[in-house]
This record gives C-alpha cells, structure tokens and sequence, in this order.
C-alpha cells in the first residue's frame, strides 16, 4: 500500500475527484449511477487516447501541440476516402487508415525534430497550422455527415447497454476497449522495452542518452509518429461516435489535453509522467467539463474552474518544490 | 603481455591549433595510470577521441593489440573503454538499477525490458565494488559520491576494461575520495585499468602505477607514480615553478570592515562568527559539504541564514538579500562561473555593465555610452584580452572570463568581495595573475573573502586562513604558521 | 553583435520578397491605396498580442493568457459602455464613460499581468502553466460575466479607436507603431529592458548578479497584461462589440509572429524590428493570396510553412543556439 503523498499530483488529483463526487453524490443523489458513469466514460475516450499520447511526448522531454490538427485531418480524410474509393473498408480498416494516416503525419514532426533539431513546441505549432491549412484548403471544410459504412458500424458498436431503475437508457461504446487497449499497449512499450526505458532517459537527459550510445534521434522519431498514430485513431472514433466528420472539430483541445496531462503528475521538462496520472488529470477535467451544474456551479463558470485546478495542481508542488530549493541552498 | 590500451602518434587539430601533438603512452590490463595537464592541455580531447567521440587527424591505437581503424563511440564501448564524464551522464528520473544496467542491455541490442535481469546486473555489479545501494532509489535523490559509484557500476555492468574518469574527485569530501580509492584498488585487482584525468591528481597518486603529463597538447613527462609528487606535476604541468610568494602583511591599524556573528543555517552551517578589517585578505577551507559555500552564499545574501548578523561599517546588512547585501557594498563572485557568473550568450561589456545599470540611469533612460565606457575600462584595467567588447562573453578563455565576473563586481566599487574558488578551471599562468589582482584589490583597502580548497592559492593569497569542519569554523590560522600537508590535515581530521 | 546575416536581416529579405512577390503578381490590386490601408486595419490587434508574447518569451517564459486577457478586459470596458453610456451618448457624457472603460481595462489588463507575474515569479510555476490556467480563468471570467454572448450597443465615437484614421493613417496602426516603439526602446535602453534580455539569457547568472528577479518578471508580466488590455480594446472597437471567445486563433499566432520573427523561445535573444518585420510578412503574404482568392485556411497553411523554413534556416545559421538547460525543479 503506498503511502498518500499529497506532493505528488496523483493523489492531489484523486482527491480532488472523490471530492468532487461526494459533493456531487450529496447534492444529487442520482449522480452516482451507471448512467453517469458511462456518459463520463464516453466523453473520456478522445480526451484519453489524446493525453496518452500527450504524456509520452512530456515524458521523452518535448512537447506536442499538433496532435489534435492530425487527429481532425486523420478522420476527415478517412471519411471521405472511403466514401469515394472503398466504401466496403470494415470498421477496423477504417480506424486503420486513420492511424496510417496519423503516422505519416506524425512522421513530418519527427523529421523535423529528430533530423533538423528544432524546438518541439515551435515545430509542432508550426505543423498544427500546416495540417489544418492543408486540410481545409485542398481536402474540403465541409462537414461529412454520411460517414462510410465502416465507421458508422463502428458509431453504433456498443460493449454494454442497458436500461436504469428510472427507465433511462445507459450504453458503453466499444471505443471503450480500443481506449483500454491503448493504455495497456502504451504501458507495455514504457514499461516492457527498452524503447520504452529510452524514452524516459532522454526525457531525463538527452546528453547522457547520446554519450552512452543512444540513438535519440530514432527514439525521438518512434514519439511523434506514436502520438500521430494514436491522433490519428482518435480523430477517427471521434468523428465515428459524433456520426459526423466535421473538420473544425477537434483543434483547440490541444492546450486542455496538456493541462491534464501536466495535472497528473509529469513534467514539461520530461522524464516524469505515469498513466495513472493521465487518467486522473483526465478524469478531473471530464468531471469538470459534465458535471460540474450538479455541484451548484453553473456550467459558465466551466472555463474559471479549470482554469483554478491546472493552477492548483501545478502551483502546490511548484511551491513545494521552491520552499525546498529555498531551505537546501 | 600486451599492453591494454596503446596510443601512438595521436594529434589532432581544430582550425588550426594544434589540440594534441604525437601524444602517445600504453595501458596495462589493471593498471591505474594518471593523466595529468592543465586545462587546455589537450587531456579532454584524448579522451573524447578514447571514446571514440572525435576522430584524431592521425593515430595508432590498439586495443589489445588490434590497430583500430575510426573508433565511434559504440566500438570503443564494444571494446570495453568506458568514459565517466565529470556530470557523470546519469539518468535522474531512474532509478539506480536502471541506471548502472542501461548500457549493458543497450550493448546486447535488448528489445525488451525485465526489471528481474536489470535488478540482477545492478546487484551483481553493486557486489563487484563491493557497495550497497537501494536498487529502486532514484538517481537524482543520490549524493554526489553515490552517483559517481553509479556511473562506476554502469560502466562496469558494460564489461570495462578500462575506465576513464575526469576529474573523479574535484565533487568528493576526503573520505568519499579513500572510499573511491578502495573501489579502484578491487577492479585493479579484477583487471580493470583506470585513467584518472585531472588537474588535481595528488590524492589518487598512491594508487596508480603511471603517470603522463600533457602540456599544449605534447607529452612532457611520463614515468612510474612513484617519481612524482604534488610539486613535481604541477612543475611539470606549468613548465615552470609557480611558488608564489605570500601577500605583504596587513596594517595593524586597518580598521573592522565586516563583523559576522553567531550565523547559522540548519544543515549547512552555525554559529559562523569572524571579523574582517579593510585590506584583509581572508581565507575560510573546508572540505566539500563542510557548509563554506552555503557560507559564501550567506554572505551575500544568496541562502538565507536563520540566525546571527552581518554588520558592514557598523550597519547591519539584511540577512538572505543579494540586492541588500549589494548596497552595503557587498560582491560576490561565483564558484561556478559558467552557469552563475556570466551570461553566456551576451556581449562582454553586457556581462560587466550588468552590475551598473542603476548608476547609469537618467530619466529612467541608460547613457548607454557612459555604461559602456566604464565597462571598457574595468577591462583594460583588469587586462581582459578579447578582441571586441560586444563578442559574447563565452568566446573567452576561463581566465578572462574570470576577469569579466570580477570586473563587473569592481565596476560597482564593493567594499567586500567574495570570491568562492576563483581560480576554479583556470590555468596556471590566468591563476597567478589572479592573485595578484587579489593582492593589487588588497591594497586598496577592500576586504577580500576567498573560499576555495585550493591550498596553495589560499596560501599565496590570505592574510588569514578560516577552517570549516561540518559547519562550525574549527580553526584559525596564520599562514606563516602552516604549509600545506598541516592545512590539508586540518582540513580533514 | 555585428553579425552579417542576423535573423533580422534574413527576416527583412522574406518581407521585401514577398511583398514584391504579391506586387508582381497583382500589382494594380495589391499596391492599391485600398489594400494598404485594409492591411493596415487588420494587423494591429494581433501585432500588439505578439508584442506582449516578444516580451514575455525574452525571459524564457510564454504568456499563454494574452486574448483571454483581451477578452476579458474588453467585455468589462464594453459593459461599462453599454450600460453607462449606450449607443446613444455623445460629447463629454461619451468621452468620460470611454475614458472610465479604456482606464478600465487597461487597470484589468495590469491586475492579470500582476496575477501572473506573482504566478511565475513568487510562486515558481513554469509560465507555460501558469499562462495557461489564468488563461483559462480569464476567458471563464468573462464567459462567467456575459453568459458567452457579445456584448454591444457602444457610443459611437469609440470607433475611432480600431476604424478611424488621424491624417489620413489608420488609428490601429499608429497605436502600434508607437508601442513597438516604446517596447524597442525600452528594451534597449533602460535597465529594465536590458536585465529582462540578461535574465533570459540566463537567471540563474541574473540572481548571481543581484538582480531583483521578482520584481523584474512581475513587471515583465504586468507589461505583457497591459499590451493585451490595449489589444483587446483595438479587437473591440474594431468588432463594435465585446465577446469572450474573439480571436481565438490569435494566440498561436502571437506566439508563431514572436517566434518568426526572431525572438528566442528559450529567451535571450529576440528584436522588435524582428517581430515588427514577421508582422509585415504575415500580412503582406496573408493579403496577397487573399488578392488571388486564395482560401484563408491557405493562409495558415503558408504561415506554418514560413515559420518551420525560418527556424531552419536560423538553426542552420547558428547551430550553437541551443536550448538551455532546463530548471531540475520545473514541472
């Protein structure tokens, strides 16, 4: 049993959320329910993929701002190349493409990355303009509201569904699983392999990495194409669950994605982050984001209390951290 | 038998200065040799081409024999030459076990990562040098000593033959130096050279077999250890005998310029107490984590102390406050001059006016060429040789960088100056002249505090030596009463 | 400092090309009186926003929160507007109630920049962070204030400020000439300019040399808080309304023109002229296409591409101008 350590985020964070539940139990009962719990789940499942991939970035020393511009490019080029060329494309096929896709877009920030050496925030800033201009300028900026066959089975494939007490209707998407399948392959390659361990050692210090014979440039290069691979599948259950591939969507989450992220515990000078974390500083910005009315505050004031948390969750261990730098020096 | 390691001929050139120049000696399986010279010597470019990080214009190595076509830095490593860099190149977001197994699984092309092997590698190899550590620790909660035993263990865990460390003791206390010594003598014993690389080699001399001594880049001197000693290598470093002569002792009537009482700070020093008159010249020694630079700090406000006064003239002086400490007249020059002293990327002239922008300031607007004149003359005056003030400050030697931090602190005509280490990684002739504008500053009347563990600067420079041990100051003494093998056992006793 | 190709000469070629470029290839419409002075109108606002982001990024920080704090100052100067003055009031009754919601607003801007300067600088959050979060709560706040809809309904006369012109020159472009102005000049030749670029270089050295490392970066923020106030009451009179969610897409684009233009994201190193000359870019390429009835998601498109080249090319030119670094502590 580990023991609370209110210094790490983790357990700030955990706090904060079975705070929130509580109040939010108290005020309406009905909140605890499997209803809510699926409806949270499912407003979960972009955000996750999307801050799995966010945290890796962190955690290898860079950072990624782009990921939502592939993710929205990923699923409106999917939509519509199946809809002109391979309508008959399964639903796996569908979210296959959609990570190629990712992958490939993923790959041009890795280039420019790994090869040219260029800040990873002001090439990914640079590339979130790229691929959203090129998207909207020669692919279209029109939403595509018959999606292909494949991804509207996938739209309507759920793992669970069920009818409450009440008579209200409960579902869980089976985007669920591909989440879960995510986390537990994204564990395994940070955990199990030694790719993994070399993520966390550049993101701890590039140039021990490079003197004891790391290639950094091919781990460098494996993170941004990951992340673009796990965009790219994001984008498309997103665009699959919404029944609607709307190319403005998406873009502009990307800041979110990373404040949760960042609430959970890893660092933006890399070399920290766990999932465990990820999924709280998701978790928390879920709950803000769909149920934050049934703790009496209006949802207007939605933006303020995230705004409060991210300061919160990194200005404690900010502080902490400096009143210790203040009594060691 | 074949020699381990042997170099022949090794040269090497930047843009035409001549960085090595037919360098050549042997290594012996289980042999400790020195490699002495001052910086610039060219130690730190025989090294990097060892590692296989530069390629030499033109050399003969053999790794056992076998002549060595272009090494990189994995064939060296292949061939079982491990550098421990100063920083020691670890990871601080892992953990010890991580950390001394890294290498090795990189070595052997593992794909996989099994926390049961790495544990095993790790213990295995703690065991060899014959140390415990906790295995799940993370680096960056390890001591100084602790982490350079990592980067031993790792280098190790890879199957070095030959161990190359720089500078391997300039961060440890005595003691952790005679626990490093011991670790050296179990791998000679096992078979593993070491190549200790340094400018300050007396302390691991007992344990090595050889010495080669580097200067401008040529080998001046090599022979068995025992025909050297602290003296003949620095003669043999400088080429010249740098036997400073004492500082002109101090006017009996020169009048309290700083009184220290009763300062302390938990778990770095207490109870800090001593007077400094006008024109003294005082030095305070202690061994690392013996509090002198958490004291140095104090004085000038850097580290907030939770007791005691600092009284400069009669007026106190506000206690954990550089811009206090800094209108009482207070300077303070940094031990570490890369990262604390200077600006890097700015010009010369930025890194001295720096100090001076107040004084310079009409209406809220700098007379740039009021600021800039004056820095040009601190420079002239402290005969800083640089061929524009506007070039960035790094493109200077470590001596003249030295001069730029002193003379932006002069600029501000302080009454006491701190200076912690300043000829820290400057070479000997920069070192000499830096005493002696110590002892031209002296004679103005300013109150110069040194802290170094350089003894024989702080021989040649102070009117009055201050020891430090854990804290407390333990000792006060007259350097005409002392020399240096009594200083370093008071040190450390 | 007298390098040959400095970023800023690079900068100044791409800015004459393209201007060039755009002239050659629509030359009766690009050069006309008309376009120049729609582009005049149209840059000033997003300008002022990448002047406060140059200032903040000369320290090595980032102010992640400049639109929502546009925003935010601007909905409350424009509910002083509507519900004091209204779209009726004239003469001196108009003139005080602009003049109450101008000091307003600027009064605003500085509370936030204060907001986050004691952020960054007493508490120690990495700017990224902290920017992000007061950020976030400013935008709230004014979301919180108007329920998300525009606020209008303005005294005419404040129109003057974003759409009117004095001799013949568009108000929002003199604003801006005369702040990049005063930025450029007080970032060269006052003390504070001169320690904001020595502590970006590097603060630990700055904190080494007694420098007041707070204050310094409370002011960097507060100044940064202010540039934004302006800008949101050049967005606001320019739009004849107030909403909390204008100019979203400006923040990264502030943040793309600093960058463009020179300024070094890891600080200590960065120019107005620089910044200046990235603006004239992006608006010169921006107009351009829109003459050759390029879609404006192509802007985006070619201004990505002109930021990744130049980074490049500075790269290139200046291989030793690596990150520093990083604090061990930050998150």
């Amino acid at each position: 049993m580990p023991k609370i350590d209110l210094a790490r985020n983790e357990w700030l964070v955990a706090l904060v959320i079975v705070a929130f539940c509580a109040l939010a139990a108290v005020s309406d009962p009905r909140f605890l329910s499997i209803a809510t719990l699926t409806d949270l789940l499912r407003g979960g499942i972009v955000l996750t993929i999307f801050a799995v991939g966010a945290m890796l970035v962190l955690v290898s020393g860079g950072i990624d701002v782009s990921f939502t511009a592939v993710a929205a490019f990923a699923m409106y080029v999917t939509a519509m190349a199946l809809n002109a060329v391979a309508p008959w494309m399964p639903w796996w096929g569908a979210l296959g493409l959609g990570m190629g896709i990712g992958a490939f877009l993923g790959s041009i920030n890795g280039t420019l990355i790994a090869l040219f050496r260029l800040p990873t925030l002001i090439v990914t800033l640079g590339t979130l303009s790229i691929f959203r201009g090129f998207m909207l300028t020669f692919v279209g900026q029109k939403q595509i509201t018959t999606l292909p066959p494949g991804m509207r089975e996938f739209g309507r494939m759920m793992v669970v569904r069920g009818t409450n007490a009440d008579g209200s209707f409960y579902s869980l998407h089976a985007a669920f699983l591909v989440t879960v399948a995510v986390v537990v392959i994204t564990w395994a390659i940070l955990h199990r392999t030694m790719l993994g361990r070399t993520i966390f050692a550049i993101g701890g210090s590039v140039e021990s990495a490079r003197r004891i014979g790391v290639n950094v440039a091919r781990t460098q290069f494996f993170v941004y194409v990951y992340v673009g691979v796990l965009a790219g599948l994001a984008g498309t259950i997103h665009a699959s669950m919404a029944r609607v591939a709307n190319p403005f969507d998406l873009v502009g989450l990307e800041l979110s994605v990373i404040a949760a992220v960042v609430l959970g515990g890893a660092r933006l000078a890399g070399g920290y982050g766990t999932l465990t974390g990820t999924f709280l500083g998701v978790a928390l910005i879920v709950l803000v984001r769909n149920s934050l009315i049934v703790i009496g505050i209006p949802n207007t004031w939605q933006s303020v209390t995230i705004g409060v948390l991210i300061l919160l969750g990194t200005g404690l261990p900010a502080w902490q951290a400096k009143r210790a730098a203040a009594r060691a020096a | 038998m074949t020699d381990l390691i042997a170099l022949e001929g090794v040269t090497k050139t930047y843009a035409g200065i001549t960085a090595l120049d037919d360098v050549g000696f042997t290594i012996g399986a289980g042999e400790a040799v020195c490699l002495a010279g001052e910086n610039g010597s060219g130690k730190s470019t025989l090294i990097k081409i060892l590692a296989g990080v530069e390629q030499p214009d033109r050399a003969e190595i053999r790794f056992a024999g076998r002549l060595q076509g272009a090494l990189n830095p994995r064939l060296s490593a292949d061939a079982g030459v491990m550098v421990i860099f100063q920083d020691f190149s670890l990871f601080p977001n892992l953990t010890v076990a991580e950390n001394i197994a890294f290498s090795a699984e990189l070595g052997a092309h593992r794909r996989l990562f099994n926390r049961a092997r790495v544990h095993e590698i790790a213990r295995a190899t703690l065991e060899r040098v014959g140390v415990a550590l906790d295995l799940n620790a993370r680096v960056e909660t390890l001591s100084v000593a602790h982490k350079q035993l990592v980067a031993i263990c790792r280098a190790l865990a890879r199957d070095a033959r030959l161990i190359i460390m720089d500078e391997p003791t300039t961060a440890l206390t005595e003691r952790e130096v005679r626990g490093l010594l011991g670790i050296i003598r179990r791998l000679k014993a096992d078979g593993v050279a070491v190549l200790f690389v340094s400018h300050k080699l007396a302390e691991v001399l007992e344990v090595c077999e050889k010495v080669v001594v580097l200067r401008n880049g040529r080998k001046v001197a090599e022979g068995p250890a025992t025909d050297f000693d602290a003296a003949s290598l620095t003669r043999h470093m400088t080429g010249r005998d740098v036997a400073e002569t004492p500082p002109d002792p101090l006017d009996p009537g020169a009048p309290l310029l700083m009184e220290v009482r009763g300062l302390t700070k938990p778990g770095a020093f207490s109870d800090v107490s001593f007077d400094l008159r006008a024109g003294e010249v005082l030095g305070i020694s202690g061994l690392l984590g013996s509090g002198r630079t958490a004291l140095a700090k104090a004085l000038f406000g850097l580290v907030a102390p939770e007791g005691g006064m600092i009284r400069l003239a009669g007026q106190a002086v506000r206690l954990g406050d550089p811009l206090a400490a800094v209108r009482a007249g207070i300077g303070y020059v940094p031990e570490d001059r890369l990262t604390e002293g200077l600006f890097l990327t700015q010009s010369i002239a930025r890194n001295v006016g720096i100090g001076r922008l107040a004084a310079h300031e009409r209406a809220g607007f700098l007379d740039l060429p009021g600021l800039w004149g004056e820095a040009t003359d601190w420079l002239t005056r402290l005969k800083v040789k640089a061929p524009s003030v506007d070039a960035p400050v790094r493109a200077l030697s470590g001596g003249n960088q030295q001069r730029v931090v002193l003379a932006r602190w002069l600029a501000t005509s302080p009454r006491v100056l701190v200076l912690n280490g300043p000829s820290v990684g400057v070479d000997v002739g920069s070192k000499a002249e830096i005493h002696g504008i110590i002892r031209d500053l002296s004679a103005t009347g300013l109150g110069v505090v040194v802290i170094s563990d350089d003894l024989p600067e702080l021989l040649a420079t102070c009117h009055r030596l201050l020891v430090m041990r854990a804290g407390r100051i333990t000792d006060e003494i007259m350097p005409a009463e002392t020399d240096e093998n009594d200083l370093a056992h008071r040190l450390a006793s | 400092m007298h390098r040959f190709a400095s970023p800023e000469a690079r900068l100044a070629v791409i800015a004459l090309t393209v201007f060039a470029v755009m002239a050659a290839l629509s030359p009766d419409r690009f050069l006309s009186a008309q376009n120049m002075t729609s582009m005049a109108f149209q840059f000033p606002e997003f300008a002022i926003l990448a002047l406060a982001m140059t200032v903040t990024m000369l320290t090595g920080g980032i102010d992640l929160s400049v639109v929502g704090v546009a925003n935010f100052t601007a909905v409350v100067a424009a509910m002083i507007l509507t519900r004091f003055a209204g779209p009726d009031a004239t003469g001196a009754d108009a003139a005080m109630w602009i003049a109450a919601a101008v000091a307003a607003s600027m009064v605003l801007g500085l509370v936030a920049g204060l907001f986050n300067g004691i952020l960054v600088a007493v508490l120690g959050l990495p700017a990224i962070l902290a920017t992000l979060g007061s950020g976030l709560i400013f935008t709230g706040l004014a979301v919180a204030l108007t329920g998300g809809s525009a606020v209008m309904g303005f005294p005419t006369a404040i129109a003057w400020l974003g759409n009117g012109t004095a001799l013949g020159i568009p108000v929002p472009l003199i604003l801006f000439a005369v702040l990049a102005a005063l930025l450029a000049l007080i970032l060269s030749r006052t003390g504070f300019g001169l320690k904001v670029q020595m502590f970006g270089a590097n603060p630990l050295a700055a904190r080494f040399a007694a420098i007041d490392i707070t204050g310094l970066l409370i002011r960097v923020y507060l100044l940064s808080g202010l540039l934004a106030a302006i800008a949101g009451l050049v967005v606001m009179s320019r739009a004849n309304s107030a909403k909390a969610d204008y100019g979203s897409s400006y923040l990264l684009l502030a943040v793309l023109i600093a960058v463009l233009g020179g300024v070094n994201p890891y600080g200590g190193y960065g120019k107005i002229i620089g910044v200046v000359l990235a603006v004239l870019s992006m608006q010169f390429l921006s107009s351009g296409l829109n003459m050759l009835s390029v879609s404006n998601f192509a802007r985006e498109l070619i201004w990505g591409v002109l930021l990744i080249f130049v980074m490049i090319i500075n790269t290139r030119a200046a291989p030793q101008r690596r990150p520093k670094p990083k604090p061990e502590a930050s998150r």
